[in-house]
Parts: structure tokens; C-alpha cells; sequence
């Protein structure tokens, strides 16, 4: 019986590694907040900021301005156009990148000690004093509608587009954050303008930097990159109405494997019961192979490559969510099984050694998100935006192992909610019954 | 603009950047075991977690004929159980140790890793090692499974135009090596799989002598060995294991052409690709040469085809380059142009060509040239964040016919690459009649 001395032998075995992350957090004398962890075995910094808002800020008429001015920021900036810009940052070995998402502008930035001031320089140049030459913005608008023509015959942007439109109607998340081919061709360079000045402002800046920097030296960076922004933006959208009824919605495409979003309301970070949830969803759909939904839906059937649930925390929506490819004549019975496991889960809850293994799965793998600078600033900064206290990596595994089997299964009976769970297909599906309650 | 080119670009198989290009000899140490499975150790003592991989130098381009995707589906059964362990027992008790864990099958090898405290390297250590020689396969397994791949093989191939036209490409590219024949494996073939071609490819090359063990992370080169030894040491060689050749490709004499029409296309786009040589072990200066000549023509904004292309004649919307230089065999040299609105494929390729040919007299830009190698040199830096990035160029290398020296000299052998190795193996490489020209594109609308 060497399996079972050796399972004894893990379950004692099993303490996960601490995660030792020595986060400080500084004010610069201009006034800006950052976390920093000081790190100077390797010669470089790796920078992250976050504007919360980012594309749900476009007006109405201008969708996709936000998404264009990002695109734009490294096309030119104070005397340098497209070329220029890259020819000085790659000179540096430099590495700047640019990301918009439905509730912030990213930039990250890496840039080796010895040339430093100069690399930070020529990001300040990209944030502070981007051109948006007429050139420029012709070009990268072409790289936008090229981008959304592709998206008219791709299933998953088809999903994504037909899920958005389906939940969150009217807000901003309701539609995509490029725009539209019309309204980006509408676009000009006042709403390119106007975009920046409301997206990228110092109220709504997040930051951290982790490795080769000190405190005084990072202070001073960050005032001489920043302190030139305007101090206040745009104001952040209200909460999104969901509209979450249930059923399938099915969008006709010729394509051999159908593409599944699936939804129903979720848990805010914030909510007494957000850690029984993120466990619960662990043990539903969120983990590697060991989920009941890859067990039941892969596993067992075949039916997919994969199949996943998540908690979906954006910063004016909580869903539950989940996603699933079957082809076309499988789909039907992959869904169906989803929606099964959904309510079985709800009616029995889990077992108790389902959470246990869950536990020691989420706490052990935790300490492992924080291997290099560049992970490290990237959750730092994440943490930020979700409003979570210095002490959080210090307490988030104790805050995991508190969850009782009692309350996760109270929570399974009292939010999951199988007829509320509404599926958009993209594809061929076939014996489906599409229905939107 | 960059990350546009995500949506069409980033599954072109075993594509490397020029961040692949580290001199970190200092992290690393390798030796080999009594049985011929040989180590690599990378250190890292940052963080308490090791990446422990395995990889077998045996991927698609080994199959026998007819068993298409049985590399792939052999990586999916390795999940199964062994003699002492269960169906998924492997990957839920890296779970309950908080690990994570998975494997990848590429043209020329197949490998298996995990991620998890340093403390629990034992105890994958000897999964792994349990499953090297002991799996246990039913027909029940086979049957699911081969379901879940050809799953996979829709989600992948069939539902991308894109994916569909590399696949033809491949094909069209390769006469003779199985090179052209998909990783994934063509579907008729991966729908008759079974579990003799399953056992059959698992005998032959699941064995220490044709294995690289790659350990990455807070370890040291000492405790490696040990548990090593304990674990894998035990198992004996393959004594049978067989050399590793394959059919090599005729020379190429007549350049090939196809077009693709797919009504899921709405971006049509033109491609090139050419036979190339690739990274052969003591022998490295072509492939580096080759390696700066992609990042000169389409590594970026300041790049020779973007400059032109994009920003002067205003043919393209997005430009790219590409060379894949580690490779057991023959590899390819890529391009890839998406024409601006009312350009035409046929005007794009034209535009192209007079841009080659216009590169090959001028030759490089000095300053360019100094740009990427100051790149080079800064991943040097940049690279020693990422232990498992490491362990993942040092495994495929040594399974692409490279040593550990190779890995090590590459870097050095970039910056003393001259403009004119450059140019001569442009003009070897950059030959039509050794080429594949394809165009993407919609179905024609008739009235």
C-alpha cells in the first residue's frame, strides 16, 4: 500500500512556502503614492502604472477613443515622431508596453540601472507630451479597423461582443473598447486629445516598482514622470445594470466548434463571503484538471479542451463567469452538463476534502505568483486597485483557511443560481434550445 | 502599436524572440547520470520555488507515418495513471501541494513540468520518474481522451483560418521531413489512434538516456544530483533506443504557391517562407546571422519592411519577420504582410519583393544593427528574472541537437555577427526558388 503511506506522508507534509515579499509604501514629495520593493540583485526596475478608468471613460459618440489613444502613446511624443521614439528606446534596451482595458490604462515599463534617467525620460515624453500627429493617428487607426474587421468573423470576438452587448446593455461595458469600424472612422484628433486628458491624470494613477531603485531614488523618478499630468480626470462610470435571465442566446456562425460565455451574478471583493466564493469557484471550475466542471465535462466525456468558471471583479460589475468550446453536435450536451454541475453543487455543496484540498492547492500555489520583479510589480499594483492593505500577502492564506465548510456551502445554496446562469454560443450549435428568459 | 499582431501572428510554432539570448552561464550547471539522462541545473534563490521539468527528445517529426498527433496524444496520456497511481492522481497531488503542472509537444520534443514549492522537488521528482516507465493505459482512457484532443484540435485548427493556412503551409513547405505534418496531428489520423501507436511511440522514447532533466530555482547543483540519482538513476538506459534521423528535405528548385480562401477570413494577408538552415551544434554564425537579419527586416517599428512598407509606401498595415533557429532540422524563415484597405495581395507581395530586393543592396543600417545588439546584450539582464524562461531555452535546445556550450556562446556569437555574414546569408536564404508564397483570403463574392 505505497499509495496511501506516501498520501499521509503529504497531507503532513503539505505547509506551503511563506510568501516573503517586503512591500514598503512611499510618498513622493510631489505627493504621489507608490509601493515599492527594493530589490538590487539584478540591474534593472520593473515599472507598472495603472489609470483606473480606462476605456469605460469614452464619451458617448467616441467609443474606442480611449483604445486609439493608448495605441498612440508610443507613436510619437515632445520632438520625436513614430521612429524616432522606438529607434531611442531600443538604443536604451528599454522596454515600455501600453494596455487598455474596460477599467484602466496599464503601462509597464523595464529599463536597465545604468541608463535609467534616460529611459524614464523618454516614457515621461510618451505619457506626458504623446503628438498624436495627424500621421500617426491615420496609421494606427488603420491598425484598429484592420483589427475589427478581423473581429467580424472571429467566434470568440463574435462572443464576446454579442455577451457584452446581452449583460451590460447601455454601459460602457455593454460595447467593445475599440469601438466600432463607423466610430473609429469618426474619430479625430480632439477626441484623441480629450481622451488623454481624462485618462491619464495623477488622481488615478496606481504605482509600483520593484528591483535595482531606492526610496529617494524612486520619489524623485516618479515626480519628474508624473508631475507634469493633469491632477483630476473624468469621473468613473456608475455600477453596470446586469442583465442576467438566463437561457442561451445563440449567435449563427459557420465554424466547426461552437464557442460558449456563460454568466450569473458574482461576488464582490469586498463581500464577507468573497473568500468562500473564490474558493468554491476553486473547486467548481477555477482549478487545473481537478475541477468538477474539467472532471465532468473533459474528464469524463471528452466533450472539451477546456472548460473554466472565474470571479469576475471589474469595478462596475461582479459576475460569475465561465467559458467552454465544443464542436457544434457536443456543445448541447457540454452545456448541459455545465448547468447540472452549477445546481448540484448549489443542492450538496462540496465535501469537506474537496475544501481541504482546495486550501492547501490556493495557499501553496499563492508564493509562487511572486517569482521575478516583473510579476512582483505587476500583482503590487493590482493589489492597489483592488483597495487591498500592505499586510494583504502577509494574511491573504490565513483569510483562504478560514473558510468553514459551513459558510462555503451556505454560500453555494445562497449565489450560485443554475436558472439565472445565461449562456451566448457562437457557432453551429446543434439540439439547442436557445431561449433567453 | 504592438500588440495588434497578436491576433494573427502569435501561433506560428517554436518563434524566437531575440529575448531568448542570455548569457547566465553563471546560474547554471549540468551533468549527466550513469544512464545517459542528462541534468540541468539553473539557480535562483529569489523565491522558494522550483520549475522541474522533463524533456523527452522525441516530438512529432519521430512519429512513424499514419500515427499523426501520436506525440501529442501520448503528452495527454501521461495524465492517465501508472502502476501505482491513479487516473489524474499525478496532477491532483501537485494540486494538494500547491504546484501547478502541465506538458508540451512541439515538432521535436515533448516535455512535462511543474511549478511548486522548492521543498516538494522530491516529491514530483519521483511522479515523474514513476511515469517515464510505469504508465498504465485502458481503452477506456484512449477513447475519452482522443475526444479531448480532437476538441482541442477544433479549438486550435479548425475554428482559425489562420491556423488551417499554416497547417498548408507546413505542407507545402516540407516534401520529404514531417516538418509539414501537424504537431496536433492531421484529423483523419488523430481519429483512428489507439493504444498500440499510444505504447508503441512510449517504448521507443519514454526512456533516462532520451531525456533532459531541467530543474530551475531555489536548488542547488548538489541536491539536484542527489535526488536525481534516487529517482531517475534507478531506471535503465533504452538500449534500443534508435538514432534520432529522419527523411531530410530534397534541395528546393521550384518555387511553390498557394492561395487559401476561407469565408471566415476578413483581413486577407500575404505570407513567405523559406528554407533556412538552422542552430547546428559548434556551428551557430548562419543562424545568428539569420536571427538579426529577421530583427532588420521586421522586428519592430524601425525595421527595414516596416519603415518601407508601413510608414513610406503605406502598402501595409502590419509588416512582420521571423525565423525560427532552433531547430533539429531544416527550418524556415517567415514573412508577413496584411495589406492597408484597397491594397491588393498581389500589389503587397510585389511590394515586398522590390523591398527585399532593395535590402539586399543596400544591406544593413549600421546604427540599426547596433540597436538590436545593445538588445541583446540587455537581455542578459532582463532574462535573469525568469529562472523558468531559462529552463525552458536550455530544454529545447538540448533537444534540438545543441549542448548547454551552444546555449552559453550564442549571445557572444550575436554581437560578433558582421553586416556581411548578414548579407551572405540573406542572399543564400532570401531565394524565390526556394520559397512558399501564400495569400489568406475570402471566398470570391460571385453576382
Amino acid at each position: 500500500m505505497i499509495r496511501i503511506l506516501l498520501s499521509l506522508f503529504l497531507l503532513i507534509a503539505a505547509l506551503p512556502a511563506r510568501a516573503e515579499v517586503d512591500i514598503k509604501e512611499i510618498t513622493t514629495p510631489g505627493g504621489l503614492t507608490a509601493w515599492l520593493v527594493e530589490d538590487h540583485a539584478i540591474p534593472f526596475v520593473a515599472l507598472e502604472l495603472r489609470f483606473r478608468g480606462g476605456a469605460s471613460l469614452d464619451v458617448q459618440d467616441a467609443r474606442g477613443a480611449t483604445n486609439l489613444m493608448v495605441g498612440l502613446l508610443e507613436e510619437g511624443a515632445a520632438d520625436m515622431d513614430a521612429q524616432a521614439f522606438a529607434r531611442a528606446r531600443d538604443a536604451l534596451a528599454a522596454k515600455f508596453s501600453y494596455n487598455v482595458s474596460d477599467d484602466a490604462v496599464a503601462v509597464s515599463a523595464q529599463f536597465l540601472t545604468e541608463n535609467r534617467e534616460a529611459a524614464l525620460d523618454l516614457l515621461r515624453a510618451s505619457l506626458v507630451e504623446p503628438s498624436f500627429s495627424p500621421e500617426a493617428l491615420e496609421r494606427v487607426r488603420q491598425q484598429v479597423l484592420s483589427g475589427l474587421r478581423s473581429a467580424r468573423t472571429d467566434p470568440r470576438d463574435l462572443m464576446s461582443k454579442a455577451f457584452d452587448g446581452l449583460v451590460f446593455g447601455d454601459h460602457p461595458y455593454g460595447s467593445q473598447l475599440e469601438g466600432t469600424v463607423e466610430s473609429v472612422e469618426a474619430l479625430n484628433r480632439e477626441d484623441i486629445v480629450a481622451a488623454h486628458a481624462r485618462g491619464l491624470t495623477r488622481e488615478q494613477v496606481y504605482i509600483s516598482a520593484v528591483g535595482d531603485i531606492t526610496e529617494a531614488d524612486l520619489a524623485t523618478l516618479l515626480d519628474d514622470l508624473l508631475g507634469d499630468l493633469p491632477q483630476e480626470g473624468a469621473p468613473l462610470p456608475a455600477e453596470a445594470d446586469l442583465n442576467l435571465p438566463g437561457g442561451v442566446e445563440v449567435v449563427p456562425f459557420e465554424t466547426p466548434q461552437s464557442v460558449a460565455a456563460f454568466a450569473q451574478r458574482g461576488v464582490d471583493r469586498d463581500d464577507p463571503d468573497f473568500f468562500a466564493a473564490f474558493v468554491l469557484n476553486h473547486i467548481l471550475g477555477g482549478g487545473g484538471f481537478e475541477s468538477r466542471l474539467m472532471t465532468e465535462v473533459r474528464e469524463k466525456r471528452g466533450l472539451t479542451y477546456g472548460v473554466y468558471s472565474y470571479l469576475a471583479d471589474k469595478d462596475a460589475a461582479q459576475l460569475w463567469m465561465g467559458s467552454v468550446a465544443s464542436a457544434n453536435d457536443r456543445v448541447a450536451e457540454a452545456i448541459s452538463v455545465i448547468r447540472d454541475q452549477w445546481a448540484r453543487i448549489r443542492d450538496e455543496g462540496v465535501t469537506a476534502e474537496e475544501l481541504q484540498d482546495a486550501k492547501t492547492y490556493l495557499t501553496g500555489a499563492f508564493p509562487l505568483r511572486f517569482e521575478g520583479n516583473g510579476p512582483i510589480a505587476s500583482i503590487a499594483v493590482g493589489m492597489q486597485m483592488d483597495g487591498l492593505p500592505l499586510d494583504y500577502i502577509a494574511n491573504r492564506n490565513d483569510m483562504v483557511n478560514a473558510v468553514t465548510l459551513e459558510q462555503i456551502n451556505r454560500v453555494a445554496r445562497e449565489r450560485l443560481d443554475p436558472e439565472a446562469l445565461t449562456f451566448v454560443v457562437v457557432g453551429q450549435p446543434e439540439g439547442l434550445d436557445e431561449q433567453v428568459n | 502599436m504592438r500588440n495588434l499582431t497578436v491576433w494573427l501572428f502569435a501561433a506560428l510554432t517554436a518563434i524566437l524572440p531575440l529575448s531568448v539570448m542570455a548569457q547566465t552561464s553563471e546560474q547554471v550547471t549540468s551533468f549527466a547520470l550513469d544512464n545517459g539522462m542528462q541534468v540541468v541545473v539553473i539557480e535562483d534563490h529569489r523565491a522558494p520555488v522550483v520549475t522541474h521539468m522533463v524533456w523527452y527528445r522525441a516530438g512529432s517529426a519521430d512519429e512513424r507515418p499514419g500515427v499523426s498527433g501520436v506525440a501529442h496524444f501520448l503528452e495527454h496520456l501521461l495524465f492517465k495513471g501508472t502502476k501505482t497511481m491513479e487516473p489524474g492522481e499525478f496532477s491532483s497531488t501537485v494540486a494538494r501541494n500547491g504546484g501547478s503542472d502541465n506538458a508540451f509537444t512541439s515538432y521535436d520534443y515533448t516535455a512535462y513540468f511543474q511549478r511548486i514549492a522548492a521543498d516538494r522537488l522530491d516529491l514530483v521528482m519521483g511522479m515523474e520518474a514513476d511515469r517515464m516507465i510505469n504508465l498504465q493505459l485502458d481503452e477506456a482512457d484512449i477513447a475519452t481522451e482522443r475526444d479531448v484532443i480532437i476538441e482541442e484540435r477544433n479549438q486550435r485548427v479548425e475554428n482559425n483560418p489562420s491556423a488551417l493556412f499554416r497547417e498548408q503551409k507546413s505542407a507545402t513547405q516540407y516534401l520529404n521531413h514531417r516538418y509539414g505534418v501537424p504537431i496536433i496531428g492531421w484529423r483523419h489520423e488523430m481519429e483512428a489512434l489507439d493504444l498500440d501507436a499510444a505504447l508503441d511511440f512510449y517504448e521507443m522514447y519514454y526512456a533516462p538516456n532520451n531525456a533532459i532533466l531541467v530543474v530551475a530555482g531555489d536548488v542547488t547543483p548538489d541536491e539536484v544530483r542527489r535526488l536525481a540519482e534516487q529517482h531517475y538513476g534507478v531506471i535503465p538506459a533504452n538500449t534500443d533506443l534508435p538514432e534520432r534521423t529522419r527523411p531530410q528535405e530534397p534541395p528546393q528548385l521550384a518555387e511553390r504557391r498557394m492561395t487559401m480562401r476561407d469565408a471566415r477570413v476578413s483581413e486577407p494577408y500575404v505570407t513567405r517562407s523559406y528554407l533556412a538552415p538552422e542552430r547546428d551544434s559548434g556551428a551557430q554564425k548562419e543562424a545568428a546571422a539569420l536571427m538579426l537579419l529577421a530583427e532588420l527586416l521586421g522586428g519592430g517599428q524601425t525595421s527595414f519592411l516596416n519603415e518601407r512598407l508601413q510608414f513610406n509606401e503605406k502598402i501595409a498595415v502590419q509588416v512582420g519577420a521571423w525565423y525560427s533557429a532552433t531547430s533539429l532540422d531544416d527550418t524556415t524563415f517567415d514573412l508577413a504582410v496584411v495589406p492597408a484597405a484597397g491594397v491588393s495581395l498581389q500589389q503587397a507581395e510585389d511590394a515586398l519583393d522590390e523591398a527585399l530586393t532593395a535590402f539586399l543592396e543596400t544591406g544593413p543600417d549600421a546604427e540599426a544593427l547596433e540597436r538590436i545588439k545593445m538588445q541583446v546584450r540587455a537581455e542578459e539582464v532582463y532574462d535573469r528574472d525568469d529562472a523558468g524562461g531559462l529552463a525552458r531555452r536550455y530544454g529545447r535546445a538540448l533537444t534540438q541537437g545543441l549542448t548547454v556550450e551552444d546555449v552559453q556562446a550564442w549571445p557572444g556569437i550575436l554581437q560578433d555577427t558582421t553586416p556581411e555574414q548578414i548579407m551572405q546569408a540573406a542572399r543564400r536564404v532570401l531565394d524565390r526558388s526556394q520559397s512558399v508564397t501564400g495569400w489568406l483570403m475570402a471566398p470570391e463574392v460571385t453576382q
